[in-house]
């Protein structure tokens, strides 16, 4: 065993309201400057939908992540550094999502609106902010949000591959939800082991995963890498730019800009311990179902003495050790297991996880028995308009037993909170068939509902 | 020194798949330099959005680089969420605004006027006579004014254009009068002091301020229909009190960003979630269920539930929470005449309130305003306490209390069906194809009049069920038969019919919505918005939704209730407020006030063009003698009896009448204005809106994109009020005209003679002004900021000196009003004395003048003339041009007298001293010994020192006054914050919640959270309506002709595109009709954000409009597509967003994108496409215009008719050809 220290983040999805401030105060704060304007170190996109870049998901054409070689053994999909060096790949590297795939930045020619007298009415067009010239605007960094262009976007979706024909196009069929990216700060980061040059690491004090900007030669493997495309090129310094985990607040005590400033409150900031010497072991999990279950495994119980013994041994502080007793992920992730990894098929064990959403229930359900058992106002997870499959297609490679256990729990504690602040009898059975208690139930609702700036980070 | 790689320690583990290298991390600093910054400003943005956040913004070397929100608000409690961290993305992206290149820097002029007037000025020798050639001259007003909108505005000076503005201002006072200058400027609660400082400018000059509320369609005219109050609603973190939530029409994570946690969140506590909208919208996604009515069907959706909760929970069972609150709190158990049926003799038909003076001789104070209800106990007719007659009866104490005056409690008996007797009642239907009649089976009970005839009556109660058609009575042949019965209207099967809501949902939502109710004591809530607010028949379908509410003793219990939210209402510390922004310090009363939707609806002469038919609107039950055919009609005579403003007033000027007669006597005067009012040798301006002399002729617009965002008929006031290029297509209808009304064909195109903005984005309304003046922004000025959404007042603290050119608009009208004092010394020196009209308010005596609901018109004789009680009052205001620059800087006597609103009334004598020690005061001149008002942040602290919701001891007062006209212990709501005073530097160091006060309806305290109307229901404080109770019966004839006494089911307005006299447009191949809505959008807060580059870039970076994938297939559109979409108001060209979210049959173009981005040239008009106002029209409704008659009479922003715009189609087709500038 080993004991290192993560840095990790909850984002519950179920209270996620798609309003992208976590995105511009992100931007504002980070890459408002040039070479960065197409940078979102976070983006918010709307599901179903292709996401930025375009189709990120799709690693048949990316080549991000890692694979597992003939041998079972963990291998980075888009080929070692040795290999990219020989075959001097290094000086062509075609699985990099070009500017089109982000999009092309622009602004407006907003003076325009000052010019002298005019035939009509001044407008200011849009205009390249590479070229300078006038350009047809046809995408941007959400260009699909809420739905829009969806008999598109549905298509080009890699999770609504194996889900019901009839809900694209159906009206009454329609569902959506957001999901809020940033870099995943993995266990087993790709992009780290892609880079040619070195310049890429993981800190070791709290695991975050920077690219040195002195260090940094420009190859851009570590693009290619990185499987949910969150490190980005400058083209103005030539360097790769990424996400920081904002560290520079987080040094200070402060959690990240957009988990301050999320006003759906839905981000969650605390410490993971786990166990460094048994991360490839778990990567190289063949079943990419189990590998979620793999990765929880790897976290470690922070009030165990014997953990704490060890991670004292391993150098960490005792004031770390105390944030992850006091860690909001931990109960989320590993108590309660309503948090899970995004895409964790990657096989990079990602750091930033998500609790699904419940949603309406559908159209087709609505109405049935729920005046002869009151107790059904709410909708069964079975009725939810988002398919289970689609949701574990995205956290949980695949597993849907996981993701409805974990929507079992949530409407669980609605049912319960509803009985007890209504003051009304509950059978605690009930609460334990989907593992709750009443005091976990209720602890359970107040770090999701009640979800204090201290309770957050 | 760097190490060479091959001495670095490096450890291996993780089966050597990770090594630990040692190396340097001195570039970290890197970031670490970038997150540095040199202080952090508290302040928030002024922008109509109900937000109100407190932000912080960091600066850096002298230069605002980002914002991120607050996280110091004080707690909601320890079982709460907080409200850290309020803000959206709008807001987060603020800040590239202030170096942006749409920044308006300096001041700026129209090119052509500049070079006219500076030709006058040294053709002549002074600048009032400059003033006057150019603006007599019809070539050279048509040139520069139709220049308006083309670019070519050119720097100036400060001084030069106050100048120009002052020469205007002293021109248009002496030939036409003061109130020929109107200011727009809305929501003063989203930055205080900016309203206040143009506000009373103009009202010290005698010009009016327009109402935005109502013009807006952000008024729900329902709220002062109910309950004689403008609105309140409830905080947003009393959302997570409820246990049931329905949003309606109301797109909480979009519009309401900040507070819609508190709605996620609720939903762990146990609460459902509703959703009702037409499309898949961004709330949907918290709802666990969502109906999906067609627009624009939402009465009918509420009326399905409402016949589902009469039936289980009054007609089946009864739930004694409900009966109880029924009977206290609203006019249910009030009894109403019945006439006989103009459609079928032998039926009757619902009349008006009877009124104690109906059946009693006995003398009684106010008799006719004493509505009477049956007592249980002795089956007596009594008039309960808390009508509007014992409201203004002297020496009564007016409370809700139902002790009689012997002693015994008063039991109000709710219905007339233990009598046995029944009459079969024709009620009034609406629906696409018109009006129509339907009959129910109504028990009745026999009162006999004091003229010893005998009058049948039932209660409101009997109404309700005999309308929605409950089976009370055995074989009742007019009774639903059951929920599926199609044939009885208002059951869920019609209401499926109508909405497309399916009706077993309907029949488990009311009952799951009821029964919450029934549980929890009225815990069920509706958020309800501009979804269901913005169109035509809205007080309708909001009064139908309130039903459902009152029907479960929802409203005014903490967790339920009506939750309305469209505009930032709510400016807390009003009192303060109003004294400065009204000039009330220095001549109180004098304000001028007028109703924006009417004055827009003549001034850009949209009345010439009204089409709507009135008759499908009204009741097939009743006719009443004054009715009219065209709306504008019933304006004019809204305006002579007293019930509406009109300004400009009279077709004279208001300042010529003492001279002409001599006299200052008012009684003299009035004489003299009746007489010849009534001979017609003089006019209401209204009445020939075209005429030069009743026209407007300066207008102020700040803190407004009225000429986008706001203008409802966009295009028409580009021809008429600005005389611009537009892409009008209609042609004046001149086959229905206004009886009374002078009629021009002549179309008068550019009224405004000069209109004047400050704002700090060059968008439509400074490119079509002839001044354009530089403001600072929400980062560079000192102000105040409130809304209804949270408890707190925040202030605008600078980060940075308003930057080039600018100032704080305080700064901007003060300096204008010292130029126009200075020129006034030469040009206007003297008294001058003011006639002044004004309407029948609300909250005062004026609001019981005209009994009994019926019409009586002076001009058709029917009545006296009488200024004050059958036509609007008179009064006489000095106005003295040469000292409006030292009133304005200052803060006159008078505000050492009372403040109050809404009936009460307290001293703030030593606020008003003790303000002189906090702010100072001037040595001499007629300001001498008053407090300063120079500087912004001595406005800021005069407010909140003498408002109720900012100073403990005021609050106290204010409760006191409301103890003593109720005779209710009040004053511990606010006792225990009787210490608490507000500072300006207080709420920078930390946000503080307002004081509770009687001027708002909340009786919460001690950490609960502000709930609306809970002083009445807990503390027995009557509600300001005619019974002293929440109403669901409308009385007022106009009421009855329109069939509106109930609240019911009236469909949108028929759809139509274009008449056949409009101009021709050539219908393209693929062209369809869909209906056009337009809802607050994502990336904007009106024009706002719409055209900063982070919220264009984070969607599609212009102007869209949203459609179905099959609609867009109808018209071979794709996703990104150009569309042109236009009906008779106008045209857009825009990018389309092809979505399965969307309905088929609706298009969605989201508030206010202006033209300003992104637009390009109409195929059809040639010109530029206009923004999503270009195809709306104003329809004004009648029953919006009723006055003098309790809580139907006037109030600012109170009551009238709104400007909604919802009622729409437009035919879309695609944009042949994408041409941006030349054609």
């Amino acid at each position: 065993m080993k004991v290192k220290a993560q840095i990790s983040m909850v984002l519950n999805l179920d209270k996620c309201i798609g309003c992208h401030t976590c995105s511009v105060t992100c931007k504002q704060t980070w890459t408002n400057r040039p070479g960065a304007e197409y940078m979102w170190f976070n983006n918010v996109e709307t599901r179903p939908g292709v996401g930025y870049p375009k189709k990120w998901e799709d690693e048949s054409h990316y080549k991000g992540g890692w694979k597992l070689n003939r041998k079972g053994k963990l291998e980075l999909r888009a080929g070692s550094k040795l290999n990219k060096v020989s075959l001097a790949k290094i000086f062509y590297n075609p699985d990099m999502p070009n500017l089109d795939d982000y999009y092309e930045p622009w602004t407006y020619d907003y003076k325009t609106l000052f010019g002298k007298e005019s035939k009509h009415q001044p407008v200011a067009r849009a205009k390249s902010q590479i070229t300078g010239k006038p350009m047809k605007l046809t995408n941007g960094p959400n260009w699909d949000d809420d739905l829009a262009g969806s008999d598109r976007s549905f298509g080009e979706d890699p999770n609504m591959q194996n889900i019901e024909a009839d809900i694209k196009g159906n009206f009454e069929k329609t569902f959506m939800m957001y999901l809020p990216r940033l870099c995943e700060h993995c266990l087993n980061a790709a992009c780290v082991a892609s880079c040619p040059s070195g310049a890429m690491y993981k800190r070791d004090e709290d695991g975050i995963v920077l690219v040195d900007q002195e260090r940094c030669r420009g190859w851009r493997f570590c693009m290619t890498g990185c499987p949910y495309k969150k490190v980005y090129f400058n083209w103005k310094t030539n360097k790769a730019e990424k996400c920081t985990f904002c560290y520079p607040r987080i040094e200070e005590g402060l959690p990240t800009v957009c988990s301050e400033t999320c006003v759906g409150r839905i981000r969650y900031i605390g410490v993971i311990l786990y166990d460094a010497d048994r991360v490839a072991e778990a990567c190289e999990e063949p079943d990419d179902t189990k590998l979620y279950e793999r990765q929880l495994d790897l976290f470690l119980d922070p009030n165990d003495p014997d953990v704490i013994d060890q991670a004292l041994a391993d150098g960490v502080d005792m004031e770390t050790i105390r944030s992850a007793q006091r860690s909001p992920i931990y109960k989320m992730a590993v108590e309660e297991k309503i948090a899970f990894p995004l895409h964790p098929e990657y096989r990079t064990m990602p750091m930033v996880w998500y609790v699904p959403p419940l949603s309406p229930i559908m159209n087709y359900f609505e109405g049935k028995n729920s005046i002869k058992y009151p107790e059904l106002i709410f909708p069964a997870i079975e009725e939810m308009r988002i398919p289970v499959e689609y949701l574990a297609n995205l956290l949980a490679g695949g597993n849907t037993e996981v993701i409805k256990n974990a929507l079992y729990k949530l409407a669980m504690m609605r049912l319960y909170m509803r009985a007890k602040t209504s003051g009304k009898d509950f059978d605690p059975e009930k609460l334990d068939r989907v593992g709750l208690t009443e005091e976990s139930a209720t602890s359970l609702y107040r770090l999701l509902a009640i979800a204090k700036y201290d309770d957050r980070f | 020194m760097l190490k060479s790689k091959f001495f670095k320690k490096v450890e291996k583990f993780n089966g050597n798949f990770t090594q630990l290298e040692e190396n340097s991390r001195r570039w970290e600093k890197l970031y670490k330099k970038r997150w540095a910054h040199d202080k952090v400003v508290r302040t928030t943005h002024g922008v109509n959005c109900t937000g109100s956040c407190s932000w912080n913004v960091y600066v850096k070397q002298g230069v605002v680089t980002w914002e991120h929100q607050s996280t110091d608000y004080p707690s909601c409690g320890p079982n709460m969420p907080e409200y850290e961290p309020r803000g959206c993305p709008r807001g987060a992206s603020f800040s590239w605004y202030e170096y942006s290149p749409l920044r308006i820097k300096y001041p700026y002029i129209r090119e052509r006027l500049w070079r006219m007037w500076d030709e006058a000025k040294k053709n002549t020798d002074n600048p009032i006579d400059a003033w006057e050639s150019i603006v007599t001259d019809p070539e050279k007003t048509k040139s520069y004014k139709s220049a308006r909108g083309h670019g070519g505005l050119i720097r100036v000076k400060w001084q030069d254009a106050s100048e120009m503005i002052s020469a205007m201002l002293i021109y248009t006072i002496k030939k036409y009068g003061p109130d020929r200058i109107a200011g727009f400027s809305p929501i003063p609660a989203m930055s205080m002091l900016s309203y206040a400082s143009g506000a009373r400018f103009i009202s010290m000059l005698g010009g009016e301020m327009l109402s935005f509320y109502d013009w807006y369609a952000d008024l729900p005219p329902a709220s002062p229909q109910v309950w004689g109050e403008q609105t309140d609603v409830p905080e947003s973190a009393d959302w997570y009190n409820s246990q049931y939530l329905m949003m309606w029409g109301s797109n909480v994570p979009l519009t309401r960003t900040p507070d819609a946690h508190f709605m996620v969140e609720a939903r762990y506590k146990g609460t459902k979630v509703v959703s009702i909208s037409p499309d898949y919208a961004e709330n949907v996604k918290f709802a666990d269920n969502w109906l999906s009515p067609h627009p624009g069907s939402d009465a009918a959706l509420a009326q399905g539930f409402t016949h589902v909760i009469l039936n289980e929970f009054y007609n089946k069972k009864q739930v004694p929470y409900f009966i109880d609150y029924s009977k206290r709190f609203t006019d249910l158990p009030f009894v109403i005449m019945l006439d006989q049926s103009e459609v079928n003799p032998e039926h009757v038909t619902s009349g008006r309130f009877l009124r104690i003076s109906d059946i009693s001789d006995a003398e009684e104070v106010n008799a006719e305003w004493k509505p009477v209800l049956v007592d249980e106990t002795d089956q007596e007719m009594v008039v309960p306490n808390g009508t509007i007659g014992q409201r203004w009866e002297k020496g009564k104490k007016w409370n809700l209390d139902l002790t009689a005056e012997d002693g015994h409690q008063i039991d109000p008996k709710l219905s007339f069906i233990d009598e046995g007797k029944t009459e079969v009642i024709d009620m009034p239907s609406f629906d696409a194809e018109g009006n129509d009649v339907f009959q129910r089976t109504l028990p009745y009970h026999e009162v006999t009049l004091k003229d010893g005839t005998k009058q049948k009556v039932a209660t409101v109660f009997d109404l309700l069920m005999a309308q929605y058609g409950i089976a009370r009575v055995d074989g009742d042949p007019y009774a639903a038969k059951g929920y599926d019965d199609l044939d009885s209207l208002f059951t869920p099967a019609w209401s499926e019919k109508i909405t497309g809501v399916r009706k077993d949902m309907i029949v488990q939502i009311a009952n799951e919505f009821a029964e919450n109710a029934a549980e929890t004591k009225g815990k069920s809530m509706i958020i309800i918005g501009a979804g269901v607010n913005h169109w035509f028949n809205s007080d309708m379908t909001y009064r139908a939704a309130i039903n459902m509410l009152l029907l479960t003793g929802c409203i005014g219990v903490q967790g339920g209730g009506w939750a309305h939210y469209v505009g930032q209402e709510k400016l807390r510390p009003a009192e303060g407020w109003a004294n400065i922004a009204f000039a009330n310090d220095w001549q109180p009363g004098g304000a001028r006030q007028q109703q924006g939707t009417s004055f827009f609806y003549f001034a850009s002469d949209q009345w010439k063009y009204d089409e709507l038919d009135n008759a499908a609107q009204k009741s097939p039950v009743k006719t009443i003698s004054h009715s009219y055919k065209h709306p504008a009609d019933y304006n004019q005579m809204a305006i002579r009896l007293g019930w509406m403003p009109s300004y400009p007033q009279f077709n004279r000027n208001s300042l010529s009448f003492v001279d002409k007669y001599n006299t200052r006597n008012m009684d003299e005067l009035s004489k003299h204005v009746v007489q010849e009012l009534k001979d017609g040798s003089l006019q209401f301006a209204a009445e020939a809106p075209d005429e030069d002399i009743n026209q407007p002729k300066g207008m102020f617009i700040w803190r407004s994109n009225l000429f986008a965002s706001s203008g409802k008929g966009q295009e028409y006031f580009m021809r008429h009020l600005l005389g611009a290029e537009n892409g009008l297509l209609a042609k004046t209808n001149g086959n229905f005209k206004p009886e009374d009304m002078e009629w021009d064909d002549h179309s008068i195109d550019g009224k405004l003679d000069l209109a004047v903005t400050f704002d700090f984005r060059m968008v439509t309304t400074p490119l079509y002004s002839d001044i354009v003046l530089p403001a600072a922004t929400w980062y560079e000025k000192e102000d105040l900021s409130s809304t209804d959404m949270h408890p707190f007042i925040h202030p605008f603290n600078k980060a940075v000196d308003p930057l080039w050119e600018s100032k704080s608009d305080w700064q901007a009208f003060k300096g204008i009003a010292k130029t126009f004092s200075e020129m006034s010394k030469k040009y206007l020196s003297g008294v001058k004395y003011d006639l002044k009209t004004q309407p029948l308010g609300h909250d005062s005596q004026g609001e019981i003048s005209q009994p009994l609901g019926e019409i009586k018109d002076w001009k058709k004789g029917e009545i006296e003339a009488i200024p004050g009680k059958t036509m609007p009052s008179l009064s006489l205001v000095e106005r003295d041009y040469t000292k409006i620059y030292d009133k304005f800087i200052s803060l006159g006597p008078n505000a050492r007298g009372k403040v109050g609103a809404n009936g009460f009334s307290y001293s703030v004598a030593d606020e008003y001293d003790e303000l002189k020690d906090i702010i100072g005061t001037y040595t001499d001149g007629i300001e001498k010994g008053c407090p300063k008002l120079d500087q912004d942040m001595n406005v800021a602290e005069a407010i909140l020192h003498l408002s109720s919701a900012s100073n403990g001891h005021v609050s106290q007062k204010a409760w006191k006054n409301a103890e003593e006209i109720t005779g209710e212990k009040l004053a511990d709501i606010s006792a225990g914050q009787a210490e608490k005073q507000m500072t300006f530097r207080s709420i920078t160091a930390q946000p503080s919640e307002s004081i509770p006060t009687p001027i708002f309806s909340s009786a919460k305290h001690d950490g609960d959270r502000y709930s609306p109307f809970s002083v009445n229901i807990e503390r027995n404080v009557p509600f300001r309506t005619l019974t002293g109770r929440q109403s669901y019966y409308l009385d007022h004839e106009i009421f009855q002709e329109y069939g509106e006494e109930l609240a019911t089911y009236k469909p949108t307005l028929p759809p139509f595109v274009m008449a056949p006299t409009d101009t021709h447009v050539e219908k393209a191949d693929k062209e369809i009709t869909l209906r056009y809505l337009t809802p607050h959008g994502k990336w904007n807060i009106h024009t706002t954000y719409q055209d900063n580059l982070y919220m264009l870039t984070l969607f599609r970076g212009g102007p869209t409009v949203w459609l179905s994938l099959d609609d867009a297939k109808k018209i071979g559109v794709e996703d990104n597509d150009w569309v042109e979409l236009y009906n008779k108001n106008g045209v857009v060209t825009a990018r389309a967003v092809v979505s399965q979210r969307m309905p088929d049959g609706t298009m969605y173009m989201y508030h206010a994108q202006d033209m300003e981005i992104e637009e390009p040239l109409s195929t059809i008009t040639g010109n530029r496409g206009g923004s999503h106002n270009a195809p709306t029209q104003i329809h004004v409704k009648p029953t919006q215009m009723v006055g003098g008659y309790g809580q139907l009479s006037y109030g600012f922003n109170y009551y009238g008719p709104i400007g909604n715009q919802r009622d729409l189609y437009v035919n879309v087709r695609k944009l042949k050809e994408v041409k941006w500038n030349e054609s």
